[in-house]
């Protein structure tokens, strides 16, 4: 690669290019949300970031998020296995469904969750006789959560068990090992740095996510009210600075739980390898 | 940390499957039931709602209302637009990225990373900050008559944000695999940047390249949080087809919104039809490039 530092064309071109785009489409941005935030007194911005309110958004924003990227590990484990180890009819097809929630329009996932789940939908007509309600609550919100993020789980666990071929697990069993040792002692550490990456994209787009979360939570203030959902809310009073400030906060937090995990995730390789 | 989502399937000859049978069929009955109860299910019942009317009521539902047809025309504008100009920026920065050293490299790549972790709301209301008219350039705009903010711009401007790392994330790990000794020697044989663009580097990198525009394609249509926010939701101007599907829900025009709704699983389904055949075809070349090299 050093080599072609001088015998390849373009790079000032394509190094100019690429700088002047980001600085314009994504510094520039944080840079002027970040401006427009300071101008607030410290007092205010506290004030305007640590209410009451506020502060239950965030909570149920990380909250919720942290539980449904959980569940998807635990689920997307079960399905990158299933889909990786066994052949049975329809594999292909329940493979390629798992991109739908990709592809599909968040708006749409929330739509159609809020209409299986309210009393004459088809889930909601036997849930809600149980006391479960699925639309216009917490529950609700993780629900979609657990949608929008399934794939990136299964999508970065999956290769990696294609990737173990079974001869490990057979030198395992053949030493003597149990099923159960063998899941634990060699399965588990070759795939756990997976399942950590897949759990934070899973978390990250969670604590984003806003299209399918505003047609199931009902949105309620101090109950299902997620921060971007906050910060819609104060825009529409037109309470910019305050907006803005929330906004700091949320990308801050993200930000900061997103280097905790990467770095638990790098140790994790570290130790598997 | 974002992996390349292309995924090239091995043949299936590593399956173990040594457990017994009742605890595969247990595992496998509750892979259906999930994949079941959370994806597909769903998606029919999208159409189920959609059709609830029957044929006539659907198609009125899409024809006869003009800002639904505008918004159909708005976000296949929208989308296209975006997906040309993370082309352009993903092939640049992936050419940077792999290409050459420098200093700030790294960070160059982990720049590309932070559109993941911001809240599309956000990304929306930054724009609103340097465009809108409490924003840096808002006045200065309206004084010139441009307008960005609650107009197709903002729409175009926010979409390209949050789609900007997907073709560059494709390309990159696909670039780096491929090394750079074929385009070396095609420079040492005497090609203009030109031709080693057009006949080295595009041929090797393209279902790579059109893999990352679908997916491009997909997050653009799809994309709300953003363009709730830049947009101001004048119907039948700046409401795009995932805005009109809110703003019909919100007027209690069900069949309305699961009209529009099917029309964009519709479009979801295109796209995941569009990737498996990818797959497929790219997992096909391999396999007879593999040949080749074998024969000879």
């Amino acid at each position: 690669m050093s080599k072609s530092h001088r015998v390849l064309p373009g790079f000032a071109l394509s190094l100019g290019y690429t700088i002047t785009i980001l600085t314009a489409m994504l510094v520039l941005p944080c840079v002027a949300l970040s401006i427009k935030a300071a101008a607030l007194s410290p007092a205010q911005f506290l004030a305007a970031v640590w209410s009451e309110r506020a502060r239950s958004t965030y909570a149920l924003s990380f909250g919720a998020s942290a539980i449904a990227a959980l569940l998807n590990v635990a689920i997307g484990m079960l399905i990158a296995w299933v889909l990786v180890r066994y052949d049975f009819w329809g594999r292909r097809f329940l493979d390629a469904l798992i991109d739908l929630p990709f592809a599909l329009p968040t708006a749409v996932a929330g739509l159609v969750f809020s209409a299986l789940l309210v009393r004459n939908g088809w889930y909601g007509q036997f849930l809600i006789p149980w006391g479960i309600q699925g639309a216009y609550s917490r529950l609700g919100i993780v629900i979609v959560l657990v949608f929008v993020g399934l794939p990136f789980v299964v999508r970065t666990v999956q290769p990696v068990l294609e990737s173990l071929e079974g001869d490990t697990e057979e030198a395992a069993a053949m030493l003597g090992a149990n099923r159960w040792q063998t899941l634990g002692r060699v399965l588990m550490p070759a795939v756990r740095p997976s399942l950590m990456t897949g759990f934070a994209l899973s978390f990250a787009r969670g604590i984003g996510e806003y299209g399918s979360v505003v047609f199931i939570s009902g949105n309620m203030p101090f109950k299902t009210e997620i921060a971007p959902v906050l910060i819609v809310a104060r825009l529409e009073e037109f309470s910019y600075a305050e907006a803005n400030a929330i906004a700091v906060v949320l990308i801050l937090l993200s930000l900061t739980s997103l280097a905790v995990v990467n770095w638990l995730e790098r140790r994790s390789r570290r130790c598997a390898s | 940390m974002h992996p390349s989502s292309m995924r090239i399937k091995k043949s299936a000859g590593a399956m173990v499957a040594n457990e017994p049978l009742w605890l595969r069929a247990l595992l496998i009955g509750a892979t259906f039931a999930i994949i079941g109860g959370l994806i597909f299910v769903p998606m029919v019942y999208v159409f189920v709602q959609a059709l609830a009317d029957g044929w006539r009521s659907y198609f009125d539902n899409l024809v006869k209302d003009k800002d639904t047809l505008h918004s159909i025309w708005l976000t296949l504008s929208v989308a296209p637009l975006a997906v040309l100009f993370n082309t352009v920026f993903g092939l640049a920065a992936a050419w940077t990225v792999t290409r050459f050293k420098f200093p700030g490299r790294t960070l160059l790549v982990t720049l590309l990373d932070v559109p993941f972790a911001i809240s599309p709301v956000v990304v929306g209301l930054m724009f609103l900050m340097l465009f809108g008219m409490q924003g840096f350039f808002g006045p200065t705009l309206r004084e010139w008559g441009i307008k960005i903010i609650f107009a197709w711009p903002a729409l175009v401007l926010a979409t390209t944000f949050v789609t900007l790392p997907f073709v560059a994330r494709e390309l990159i790990p696909l670039m780096e695999s491929l090394g750079d000794e074929e385009e070396v020697a095609a420079v040492s044989l005497g090609a203009n940047p030109w031709q080693l663009f057009w006949r080295i580097t595009l041929p090797n990198i393209k279902w790579g390249l059109v893999y990352g525009m679908i997916q491009c394609n997909a997050r653009a249509i799809g994309e709300f949080g953003a363009v709730y926010v830049v947009s101001g939701h004048i119907a039948g101007e700046t409401d795009t087809m995932p805005l009109r599907v809110e703003k019909l829900f919100q007027e209690y025009n069900n069949p309305g919104s699961f009209a529009v709704a099917s029309l964009l699983t519709l479009m979801a389904l295109v796209t995941l039809l569009g990737k498996y055949v990818l797959e497929r075809w790219i997992a096909h070349q391999m396999a007879a490039h593999q040949a080749d090299v074998v024969g000879e």
